[in-house]
């Protein structure tokens, strides 16, 4: 079955002649209908346009055929872009291709597919898409991480070859380590963010979800680079970051920061991270236990500058230019209007604290101070990275839990992102791969290590996530 | 509990360009209050005279050359507007 396939693989298939990209389309059509129903990690997908793409990929390109599925608030020309949100389902047909989207194109692999995900990212599980229930491929009773739910659960579930997400506090790493597959965030700035609707501005970052990391590298070496539409995009070289996989890590620092590995992570989770670390260790690795003394203000700092962002980026959606337009009399009832009506309940929370946080009086007392914690955080990492090479952590304190199960308690949920968080405050790449499974009512869940890297070092990420994958 | 934040829920809500059901405003009004409450972590802490970060990265003042460059066609523009009279996109009546 292609679709189980690695792009590596499917690429040296298609080199050979074997296959061809219409075959490998097909073959993921067949398993999206017979699946999705089952899994929902997908909310549309256009077999007719797909196809006709295919028959023009170049197959000579590195990415050439390939199919990749997208998380459905990356823009791709002539396609949906719900962002999980009902202002956005019956209305938006993107009219431009977002600037990863141009990379992966130029690479010549096919976008196909959309991808669900919590309603604007805001969520870890992908219980908040208004639009459909996204289910955990190893589970299906439990959800699938989040926000990029549907990109891991098809990936993992293997109804896509490779998909991409978005990350703004762990929403591509969590969802990896939930379903069992891998997902990197790399440095904030590395990929265009021209085109990924924006929700958290000075957090978010594109990256990809894969099966494997070599996988991972090989998408990153075509997403990354340097976009003008972007002002925040780093004018800096891309390295093959393929070019490190397989490369030994005798000598190579691991940091363990002692604020992590505390009481609060399940006990299965925390023995698969334990064995992960020896074995690294067996490896050549050199394991050091360090300190990240701000840790605890990481959960707190995100939750007042993400909602800070959100509430200014989210005031766009007014009913006037696209989206969801209610009728109404004047203009001020048409925007509350087609605002309350077009947005679901954990992002009009996020938009009441943000808009809150920023309000005349509180300014200084919570979003100057988060800043500043902000800053914190970050020289943390800054020294830690003075002794080690890397620094690895569970990705989520806890396995997948049962849909519906945190329901009537968003703070306890916004807890689980306490080691993935302080990654994007300090716009460093992090990995999530797989580290073995935990037994939990009968069912085998994924654990996912988090392995965290110096800005613009993905490549030592890589060959320490490669290493381990590959012992 | 009593709520530990006097938050006046339908002024933020305005201020956000949102209408809130009572039902709504006493939920949120709760929520936030708890979300607050753990946010205060920050207050409580000594914070010293760290600068604020508003980016990870050092990326200041990006400018790009004053020069035309290709962007949406009127017709791609226009292609997502909820209600449109001829080439113009159109709104609620502003002024009386």
């Amino acid at each position: 079955m292609l679709a189980s396939s690695t792009i590596t693989t499917l690429r040296q298939q298609l080199v050979a002649g074997d296959i061809t990209p219409r075959d490998i389309i097909l073959d993921l059509a067949k398993a999206i209908e017979s699946r999705n129903t089952s899994l929902g990690a997908y909310l549309s997908w256009d077999i007719e346009a797909a196809l006709a793409e295919a028959d023009k990929a170049d197959t000579s390109g590195p990415l050439g055929g390939i199919p990749i599925a997208i998380k459905d608030n990356i823009n791709v020309t002539g396609q949906p872009c719900t962002c999980g949100s009902r202002i956005l389902s019956e209305n938006y047909t993107a009219p431009y291709d977002a600037g990863a989207i141009q990379r992966l194109r130029a690479g010549g692999a096919v976008p196909f597919g959309r991808l669900n995900m919590d309603e604007f990212a805001m969520g870890s599980s992908t219980e908040n898409s208004a639009l459909g229930v996204t289910r955990n491929p190893r589970d299906l009773e439990r959800v699938p991480g989040g926000s990029s739910g549907g990109s891991a659960s098809a990936v993992a579930g293997d109804l896509a070859i490779a998909a991409l997400g978005s990350d703004t506090g762990g929403s591509i790493r969590q969802p990896a380590a939930l379903c069992g597959c891998v997902g990197i965030k790399p440095t904030y700035g590395r990929i265009s963010r021209y085109g990924l609707v924006a929700f958290a501005s000075s957090l978010d970052q594109i990256g990809p979800l894969t099966k494997t990391v070599a996988d991972s590298a090989l998408l990153l070496n075509h997403l990354c680079g340097h976009d003008p539409r972007d002002s925040t995009s780093l004018n800096v070289e891309t390295p093959d970051f393929t070019a490190s996989l397989g490369k030994d890590i005798k000598g190579l620092r691991i940091g363990l920061p002692k604020e992590y590995y505390i009481n609060g992570i399940h006990p299965g989770v925390s023995a698969s991270v334990q064995a992960a670390i020896r074995k690294l260790e067996s490896l050549g690795a050199i394991i050091e236990e360090i300190s990240l003394p701000h840790t605890e203000l990481g959960v707190a700092t995100y939750y007042v500058l993400a909602p800070a962002e959100a509430s200014a980026n989210l005031a766009r959606f007014d009913g006037v230019r696209y989206g969801r337009s209610a009728s109404a009399a004047d203009l001020m009832e048409h925007y509350t209007r087609s605002r309350s009506e077009g947005f679901g309940p954990e992002v009009k929370r996020r938009i009441l604290l943000g808009t809150y946080v920023l309000s005349s009086g509180y300014y200084d007392a919570y979003y100057i101070r988060a800043q500043k914690a902000r800053t914190l955080i970050r020289d943390d990492f800054t020294e830690a990275f003075k002794k080690v090479d890397v620094i690895l952590s569970p990705t989520s304190p806890m396995p997948a839990h049962k849909l519906g199960e945190m329901k009537d308690n968003p703070l306890a949920a916004y807890l689980e992102d306490v080691f993935t968080i302080p990654v994007n405050l300090a716009g460093l790449p992090g990995i999530s791969v797989p580290c073995g499974t935990v037994e939990v009512e009968g069912k085998a869940l994924p654990v996912g290590l988090q392995i965290v890297g110096k800005a613009l070092d993905e490549a030592t990420v890589l060959r320490v996530a490669h290493a381990f994958e590959q012992s | 509990m009593p709520a530990a934040h006097q938050i006046d829920i339908h002024h933020v809500a305005k201020l956000a360009r949102l209408t809130l059901t009572e039902d709504e405003a006493l939920r949120y009004a709760a929520q936030l209050d708890g979300i607050l409450t753990y946010i205060d972590t920050l207050t409580q802490h000594d914070l010293g005279a760290a600068e604020p970060t508003a980016h990870a990265m050092p990326v200041y003042d990006v400018l790009r050359a004053d020069v035309s460059r290709p962007g949406f066609t009127q017709e791609q523009a226009l292609s997502n507007a909820p209600k449109r009279s001829g080439d113009q996109i159109q709104i609620p009546k502003v002024i009386e």
